[in-house]
């Protein structure tokens, strides 16, 4: 879910002091409800990083406090995970399958017309912070492939021509 | 709950039925084809006809054909033996159509706007439906569907009739075998555990699925989530635990979504949670997220992250039946492998054993992909011969092109060549031939594709994916990454191809786990198949 879904936007100037933002409430509710349990780390990693959009070393050291775990344990499983991301994700998110039906079905041609198009590698954001491209190991979803993840929405048998419109689309180009 | 209120509950759902059903495949495949507003539109198109007294419109599970999704079906629930009338490629502005076929006689009507499966062919009809029974038939959010079908009737006898050394006993005789790759045989994982003693035991579900290419855990869980709970449920009783955990992928969110809804609902009808079915038996079951590592199939690093702990493998012995979770007796099963368990107890253990090959029994569900006519899901006895998989069921590849190979196992298995298509599948012939059975991905490869790219590409796979805690996966599989690339590129020598060879045995006999120890098997069988491939690539002297 946190890879494929838009995270909420995060509220950029706000205070980020849990007696500012709402969002921390809604953090500790998780806590909670997990009873501050150590073993729950993951689950409410992704808490936060669906509540704040990514994991800032702020957030990180709140969620290591509040479960009394030293935050070198939590910023490595933090790292560790490829779903968690420590750096904000742009406005629109583009995810490419590189699953093995996907690949030999062309999905290296459907990347680079990505990375032509927006200028951008695997794993960056454009400059204006519209979109961001990142690959899926595989979604599951290879009797469509190949597939690509626009906002959350999965679009089976792309052709290089469709993505491009679709990041131009993103872009605000026309 | 008891039996008979289970019964009542089924005796509902069954006499609610009206006389005509349009199925919709509401899985992750069709779900991304548009699917739900089919769904949406049928329902409109029937109200519209003023059908709404004889026909029901359901969204179901998987049906198989992923690629001519969205998929509809019409079915008489009077007529269970008539395979109905299967549409592809459904869209919303068809739906009208599709109601109007239903006024007349159904199952002769043939709309020409309409794109109409051929449920004859032998895509469907070589298949025998063990794991997938339910898959495409029932509501996979209503539980009342699920009980219907037969569901949790299994446990039911289970916890009344059987002592669990019996229900150990009656896996064990069944001769089922891990459908996560390995193919260890779960009686004796069973009894292994139920052997241990201590203050907790706990079962766990692999939903880890993270072989690029395979999708069949995504599509039971999806399809059939009570199934895999049910199994579990049995297991745990079977081994003496009271926890369960589920550890799924982030990445297939409507799968987490209906398996929390499938828990919610079981334990609404006390189906889980404590004294099921008025006995002493407690069982709860947990969800557990992954967060995107590959390396967390594997059985230790599993537990590790559903302790919170970043996915690091340990080294085996111990092994989980003994200390596993917490240092508790763990049993861990894959998906398939729990949506086993309801039909073995139901139809006992020797109707099992009488399918398949003589040491691989069952079924198994192949998820068929690449260069091939019909993509999706496929469950078929052992022994089953890759032709009739690859030709007959798939329709061979498009365009008039041939296969060269199929990979099966994903990063941990390797390709077959198309020259020994006629081998059945089963666990020790695939093997044989250097790939795996693997969870289940099959994918097919025509004459363009370059084994040395394919080779390349898993080792770039297994190589993002080591978790780095021993040396020769994280470093071996970055050396033979970069091997490869020479290769491909054109800038190797002989003596690049020998290292190749060479560190392709260091590393799969001296990495920690399963990740390291099967990395090299995509270069190895591409190797041994496709030599000439290699050498054409190489700088010659």
């Amino acid at each position: 879910m946190i890879n494929i879904a838009q995270p909420q936007k995060a509220k950029s100037t706000a205070s980020r002091h849990p007696s500012g933002d709402q969002r921390f409430k809604m953090l500790d509710a998780t806590i909670k409800r997990h009873q501050y349990q150590q073993d729950a780390l993951i689950e409410i990693l992704h808490k936060a990083q669906e509540l704040f959009g990514y994991l800032e070393n702020d957030l990180l050291l709140y969620i290591a406090h509040s479960l009394k775990l030293p935050p070198s344990r939590v910023y490595g499983v933090a790292t560790f995970y490829h779903l968690f991301s420590l750096a904000p994700k742009g406005v629109h998110r583009c995810v490419v399958c590189t699953g093995t039906a996907c690949y030999v079905k062309g999905a290296a041609a459907l990347l680079a017309a990505v990375e032509q198009s927006a200028h951008i590698r695997v794993g960056e954001t454009t400059p204006d912070n519209q979109l961001s491209l990142s690959t899926a190991r595989c979604l599951g979803a290879c009797g469509i492939a190949p597939a690509v993840v626009f906002d959350g929405t999965v679009c089976g048998h792309q052709t290089p021509e469709q993505v491009r419109d679709r990041v131009n689309d993103f872009l605000g180009r026309c | 709950m008891d039996l008979s209120e289970l019964l009542e509950i089924a005796d509902q759902e069954r006499s609610a039925q009206k006389p005509l059903q349009i199925r919709c495949c509401v899985a992750a495949g069709c779900l991304s084809s548009n699917s739900l507003a089919v769904k949406e539109g049928l329902q409109h198109a029937v109200t519209e006809a003023g059908l709404n007294d004889t026909v029901q419109v359901c969204g179901v599970g998987c049906m198989g054909l992923c690629c001519q999704g969205p998929l509809v079906q019409v079915h008489r629930p009077a007529e269970p033996e008539h395979p109905g009338i299967l549409y592809e490629q459904v869209t919303p502005e068809q739906a009208p159509a599709i109601a109007a076929s239903l006024q007349s006689n159904a199952s002769a009507t043939t709309q020409p706007s309409l794109q109409q499966g051929d449920l004859t062919h032998p895509f469907f009809t070589r298949q025998r439906a063990i794991v997938l029974e339910n898959s495409g038939k029932i509501d996979p959010e209503r539980i009342e569907s699920y009980i219907a079908a037969g569901g949790y009737q299994a446990l039911c006898h289970v916890l009344r009739e059987m002592s669990p050394a019996e229900v150990v006993t009656a896996v064990t005789r069944s001769g089922l075998r891990g459908r996560g790759g390995g193919g260890y045989p779960t009686g004796l994982k069973w009894a292994t555990v139920a052997k241990a003693t201590a203050d907790r035991k706990f079962v766990i579900c692999n939903a880890d699925e993270g072989d690029p290419g395979a999708f069949m855990d995504r599509s039971v869980l999806e399809s059939d989530p009570h199934r895999v709970l049910e199994g579990m449920a049995i297991a745990a009783y079977a081994i003496g635990a009271t926890q369960g955990y589920i550890y799924i992928r982030a990445e297939y969110p409507l799968a987490i979504h209906r398996l929390q809804l499938a828990i919610r609902q079981a334990q609404r009808l006390r189906l889980l949670g404590s004294q099921i079915f008025d006995s002493p038996f407690d069982f709860r079951v947990d969800l557990r997220m992954g967060a995107g590592a590959y390396v967390c199939g594997e059985e230790t690093a599993l537990m590790a992250s559903i302790e919170g702990k970043r996915g690091v493998p340990s080294p085996r012995p111990p092994y989980p039946a003994e200390r596993g979770l917490w240092g508790f007796p763990t049993l861990i099963n894959n998906v398939e492998t729990f949506a086993n368990i309801s039909p073995i107890i139901r139809n006992g253990a020797d109707w099992f054993a009488s399918i398949g090959t003589e040491k691989s029994t069952g079924t198994k569900v192949f998820a068929l992909a690449g260069k091939i006519r019909n993509t999706g899901l496929i469950e078929v006895p052992m022994g089953t011969t890759l032709r009739q998989i690859v030709e007959e069921m798939g329709g061979g590849v498009p365009d008039g092109g041939s296969a060269k190979a199929v990979q099966t196992g994903g990063p941990s298995g390797g390709c077959i060549p198309a020259s020994a298509f006629d081998t059945p599948v089963d666990y020790e012939l695939l093997t044989q031939l250097g790939s795996i059975m693997g969870s289940g991905g099959m994918i097919v490869m025509d004459q363009s594709t370059s084994m040395v790219d394919v080779a390349h590409y898993f080792m770039e796979f297994c190589r993002d994916e080591s978790c780095g805690k021993c040396i020769p996966c994280r470093v071996g599989t970055v050396q033979l990454h970069q091997l490869l690339t020479k290769i491909r590129e054109g800038r190797a020598s002989l003596a690049d191809l020998e290292l190749l060879k060479e560190l392709c045995d260091m590393v799969k006999h001296t990495s920690l786990c399963g990740l390291g120890q099967s990395a090299p098997n995509p270069v190895l069988s591409t190797l041994h198949y496709f030599e000439q491939e290699y050498l054409s690539k190489l700088v010659h002297p």
